[in-house]
């Protein structure tokens, strides 16, 4: 037990007599979770508009129809209640809802105004404004429409759409790239510098050495997860205090369960950083494949950035392989949506077999001799 | 026997695809010995070290050290042996001590424990000990290298090239902390490009191309030797070897520094000729001797 500590200790000290290190764990994700969320633009293809109202109301279809011609939208379920449109967004199954009152054409004529809400999911915002600009244009349109048929002795009618947020209602963007600079350092941390600090020893001659002694090779990994296992820690609570207290970004679900999702996607992290550090001869190779084979993919294919709704299927496919993605869903649902674990539990299971399978093959696969 | 041997090797073969690092070498280091392994860059030296540490595996054969065969048992060899490789593989920044301490943790010991076995070089650079090990000089760190390959008493120590890059005066000095190592019980398996070297091992093998070309004390190896010798000494060196080269009889010449090796069968041809030779090339004020051959001049007949 004591030659673990000794790897330990040892580690400590190779990250924190090294400056550059030093700032990349403890530095930068302070840095990029102030910087993060600015200049972000997202598209949307295809988002899901569930419809609640009358149907044989001919103005609520003529509206309908309109949606569903939209190339960027798509009509969903038709719903009776409230509570129905939350469940569905709530499951992601759509992305937004219209409510037309009931005798809407009636009134339209009738009071020249109709009332209609469009509800949307701001626990991501981006899309939930582009989706909410969208329905509010095509309403936009009926309404020149109309108008255009009516003479200046019939008067003009007005369908004044009344946006709803639900979950974040003051649409603030940290809400959507918190979870996902999480993630993003997360998976920096534990993936990069675990595998650049093994590949640095096997370049320098170090693990020669190191191999060579009583220690089994299975404590050699464990005491090199162990150190970035704690540092991933101290920048989960460090990016979770900024969030709550910089951005305001309230923590409405249970803090045990985000630590615990938080735990296994580090799990998996680590995995992979072993996975790479296996793969790489050297530093630069170990660099290059984190950073161009893992981070990258993950901003952009994980949702940060861009939804994943509007990627090709394709890509859509390609991201359900990075664990970014499921931790960066799960991280939403707990924090801004306030979801239980029933919520989350599939993602969850991808995620853990994900971390299973990962630090699996990668043990499996560490070299006991050079 | 069998127990008065460290280490045994038996028709090892390695090859890195295409390059042949190793064919079929055996050898045998008896218990308590410094048993020197001389040889050129490349000549496989560091292939043969990795083996017998367990850090690669052979293509072919199989060897034991302390009775332990290298694939099978290399847990347990890995608990008995101090290596050293050919590079410096401490941490650069863990100071001396924080070096010492760690390679003493994890072999199971303290430094404490074993002071004995390592005071004498330790002491040497303990005035050193919070000083970063990428701060200090080549003799320096070769020292602090040693100390952590023997601060848990291993049975076996395999040096690779411990005096590449080692100023002439630290590499003599080196030797010295070698015998005492020595006297303490440890055998010692050390790599060498230096063949001057070898006369301070008990015994020897010269590996050339990945093959040992021949083997035992240096004084055998160096009695084998069936020519005669002379050593030219010219101010023109590059001049004076072609012109000795094409005389008949002359076996082999090559440059040893300021001077000229010329191998000559018993019968051949004698210091007048040579230096009548060198005479009429114009080379005036050359001086020819007969000398003792060395293990280079051993080397060199054999590669």
């Amino acid at each position: 037990m004591k030659e673990i500590f000794a790897f330990i200790l040892k580690e400590f000290r190779h990250i924190f007599r090294d400056r550059r290190t030093t700032l990349i764990v403890l530095v930068m994700p302070v840095v990029q979770i102030v910087l993060f969320g600015f200049a972000i633009s997202t598209e949307v293809h295809n988002a899901v508009i569930d419809v609640v109202g009358d149907m044989s109301d001919p103005e609520v279809r003529k509206i309908v129809e309109r949606i569903d011609n939209n190339e960027y939208l798509e009509t969903g379920e038709f719903l009776h209640s409230m509570s129905d449109v939350e469940t569905r967004l709530r499951k992601g199954k759509a992305k937004a809802a219209v409510c037309f009152e009931n005798n809407f054409e009636d009134r339209l004529h009738a009071d020249g105004r109709g009332v209609v809400s469009i509800i949307s999911d701001g626990a991501d915002p981006n899309t939930a404004q582009i989706v909410t600009n969208y329905v509010k244009g095509v309403i936009q349109s009926e309404q020149t429409e109309i108008n255009s048929s009516m003479t200046a002795a019939t008067g003009s009618v007005s369908m004044r759409p009344n946006v709803q947020l639900m979950y974040n209602p003051a649409m603030n963007s940290s809400y959507n790239f918190v979870p996902g600079v999480m993630g993003l350092v997360l998976m920096l941390i534990c993936t990069m510098m675990t595998s650049v600090s093994i590949v640095k020893e096997k370049e320098l001659g170090t693990m020669e050495l190191v191999l060579v002694s009583p220690v089994k090779p299975f404590w050699i990994i464990l005491s090199k997860l162990i150190p970035y296992l704690v540092l991933s820690i101290v920048n989960f609570v460090s990016v979770l205090l900024l969030a709550v207290y910089v951005m305001g970004v309230p923590i409405n679900g249970s803090i045990a369960l985000l630590s615990l999702v938080s735990v296994v996607f580090v799990g998996s992290s680590l995995g992979l950083g072993l996975l790479v550090s296996v793969i790489s001869s050297t530093q630069q190779t170990a660099m290059l494949l984190c950073g161009m084979g893992l981070t990258m993919p993950t901003m952009m294919l994980s949702g940060i950035i861009f939804p994943c709704e509007s990627m090709p299927v394709a890509l859509q496919i390609f991201s359900d392989i990075i664990p970014a993605k499921w931790f960066i869903i799960m991280v939403k649902k707990i924090m801004i949506q306030g979801a239980g674990f029933q919520a989350i539990i599939k993602e969850f299971c991808v995620l853990s077999g994900m971390m299973v399978l990962l630090l699996w093959v990668s043990i499996r696969k560490f070299k006991t001799r050079l | 026997m069998q127990e008065e041997l460290a280490i045994r090797v038996e028709g090892i073969c390695k090859s890195y695809k295409d390059t042949k690092a190793l064919q079929d070498i055996s050898l045998d280091i008896r218990n308590g010995e410094i048993f020197g392994l001389i040889g050129p860059d490349g000549a496989g030296k560091t292939s043969l070290f990795r083996i017998l540490t367990t850090l690669t595996l052979p293509d072919e054969g199989h060897a034991e050290v302390n009775g332990n065969d290298v694939v099978s048992d290399y847990e347990a060899i890995r608990r008995t042996i101090g290596y050293m490789p050919g590079h410096f593989a401490l941490y650069q920044d863990l100071s001396v001590a924080e070096n010492l301490d760690f390679y003493a943790t994890v072999f199971g010991t303290t430094v404490e424990a074993n002071y004995d076995t390592i005071k004498e070089i330790y002491s040497q650079i303990e005035m050193f000990r919070d000083r970063k090990a990428k701060n200090l000089s080549g003799g320096m760190k070769q020292k602090l290298a040693l100390c952590c390959a023997l601060v848990h008493k291993p049975d076996v120590l395999f040096l690779d090239e411990p005096t590449t890059g080692v100023d002439a005066v630290s590499r003599k000095e080196f030797w010295t902390m070698l015998a005492r190592i020595k006297a303490s019980g440890v055998t010692i398996f050390v790599s060498t490009p230096y063949m001057d070297e070898a006369g301070l091992c008990d015994r020897i093998a010269l590996i050339h191309e990945g093959k040992i070309i021949d083997r035992g004390t240096p004084a055998e190896i160096v009695s084998r030797y069936p020519d005669r010798l002379y050593s030219v000494r010219g101010d023109n060196m590059f001049r004076i070897l072609n012109v000795l080269r094409p005389i008949d009889g002359v076996l082999r010449c090559s440059s040893f520094g300021c001077e000229c090796h010329v191998a000559v069968p018993q019968d051949g041809p004698d210091a007048t000729l040579l230096l009548a030779a060198l005479e009429n090339a114009g080379l005036h004020g050359c001086s020819v001797e007969e000398t003792e051959p060395g293990i280079e001049d051993c080397f060199i007949r054999l590669s």
